[in-house]
């Protein structure tokens, strides 16, 4: 299996308990020149409206977007999981679903995270941030499983420890660092090529 | 001299490796099977979501892979009624997403009093829950007692569920707070009867839905609607199949008909969007115009 060689075409972040703030500050640390595509996965209501998207391109040039199914995966763009929904990752584009709830979330971060490493593998990035409860440890492991990389935020600066310390369980080989060390940590990683509409 | 087993297959440069494309090739035989032996087409839907529900199907059978499930369905009919289950039921609720009701009531309640009969396809209904909303926001509008509803799912199991009209009461409260603000003008527990751990909501509000079966991606139109209704069915399906049903549904629109989608679906990505326009800012509501 390849790893990092190519680079990596997709960043994952999931968060919840604390996640607005933290997402922020990702947003607003992520540079101009990013070459891969972002995917936030925020636990929220399910009647949640616009106001997330809103705040996050209020810190950043970079285009954010609220998903819809179907729409195109692009470097160089954030992408905002909506409430209510699964949102699953295939080559090239995004697809959502209303399946039951996983372990009370939907979205499941672990779902987006499974997906993502099915479809882009080794081109993959997995971050756990911020969180009140374990989603997103699964997901994460598949990920390095199929090759991608694992990044978690130091639970020491975590405002709600506990997600980021089940990711840490999960995979101990995932590297471990503050969240603006961890942003920098992403911007410096080699972009892959474009991501295609595959098969 | 024996021929070394090794795998020829491209990887297409996502480096996704061996286990993947066995994968990729397993769910494809297995979806030809079902349709060849059963007649159900799911083999253009979203992968990402059928591949999910297969490996779920395949442990909860006990199974070691979708080789194994394939097998299974093919000669175990019981299996088979169980995976269908699983790839065509959407989980769904009364009044889900409040505001997109709200938004029919401002939007296209005005443009339905103009018809003296209304007819309403309710496409991919499941268990009814929103067959139901429906019947109650037209039943407050006055219009209920001129418009059919046609509610199908090609899943004959949960029609049969849908026509019983009994909804968990243990979610009637979800279920106000959504009717509420959806703005229902009565109190919701006028529209049911307690039973037992059920909510009845039949015989009243059913008296004009018509539940039968219909398959979005073999069965061809059946009537002229004022209103197509499909949300959060189309998700499932591959772009090109979309497109396909978008096909179906303008064909089955009158013209200045309405259709109306889940509230994370867009026109934008399909073949027709310039064959409607929008008719409401938030929500996907989209009137045939060409």
């Amino acid at each position: 299996m390849t790893t990092a060689e190519a680079g990596y075409d997709l960043v994952l972040v999931g968060t919840s308990w604390g996640g607005l703030a933290v997402l922020r500050a990702l947003v607003t640390a992520l540079p101009l020149s990013l070459c891969m595509a972002v995917v936030l996965v925020q636990h929220r209501h399910r009647d949640s409206d616009h106001l997330l998207r809103t705040l996050l391109q209020e810190g950043t040039d970079l285009p954010v977007d609220e998903i819809e199914d179907k729409m195109a995966l692009e470097q160089g763009r954030i992408y905002v999981a909506p409430p209510n929904y699964h949102t699953l990752i295939e080559p090239g584009h995004f697809s959502l679903s209303t399946e039951a709830p996983v372990r009370h979330s939907r979205p499941s971060i672990d779902v987006t995270f499974h997906s993502a490493a099915d479809s882009y593998g080794a081109r993959t990035v997995g971050v756990v941030l911020t969180g009140a409860n374990d989603d997103g440890s699964d997901g994460l492991r598949r990920i390095v499983e199929r090759g991608g990389l694992a990044l978690v935020q130091d639970p020491a600066t975590a405002e709600s420890p506990a997600m980021p310390a089940a990711a840490i369980r999960a995979v101990p080989k995932a590297r471990v660092m503050p969240l603006l060390d961890l942003v920098n940590f992403v911007a410096s990683l080699p972009a892959g090529t474009p991501a295609r509409e595959g098969r | 001299m024996a021929v070394p087993v090794t795998k020829l297959a491209p990887d297409h440069g996502r480096g996704l490796g061996y286990e993947t494309d066995l994968e990729r090739i397993e769910i494809e035989l297995l979806l030809e099977g079902v349709y060849r032996h059963y007649g159900f087409d799911f083999r253009s839907y979203a992968y990402a979501s059928i591949r999910r529900r297969l490996l779920k199907r395949t442990e909860a059978e006990g199974l070691r892979n979708i080789s194994e499930l394939h097998a299974r369905i093919l000669h175990d009919t019981d299996a088979m009624e169980l995976l269908l289950l699983d790839l065509s039921v959407n989980v769904t609720a009364m009044f889900r997403d409040p505001s997109f009701y709200r938004e029919f009531r401002a939007q296209v309640i005005p443009l339905l009093r103009t018809y003296p009969f209304i007819r309403i396809w309710h496409a991919g209904c499941s268990t009814g829950e929103e067959v139901f909303s429906m019947a109650v926001l037209l039943e407050e509008e006055g219009l209920y007692d001129r418009t059919r509803i046609y509610a199908t799912d090609i899943n004959d199991m949960v029609l049969q569920r849908a026509r019983q009209g009994i909804f968990p009461l243990d979610r009637m409260q979800e279920y106000t707070e959504n009717y509420i603000r959806a703005g229902g003008t009565r109190s919701f527990s006028e529209y049911y009867t307690a039973k037992y751990d059920g909510a009845l909501f039949a015989p009243t509000l059913s008296r004009n839905i018509v539940f039968s079966q219909h398959n979005l991606v073999t069965d061809r139109s059946f009537s002229e609607f004022h209103v197509i209704f499909c949300r959060n069915v189309l998700i499932y399906f591959d772009k090109a199949l979309q497109n396909r049903v978008h096909r179906l549904f303008y064909d089955s629109l009158v013209m200045f008909g309405v259709m109306a989608l889940g509230s994370k679906e867009s026109l934008k990505f399909s073949q027709f969007e310039s064959s409607y326009e929008k008719i409401s800012a938030t929500e996907k509501l989209y009137r045939k115009t060409h």
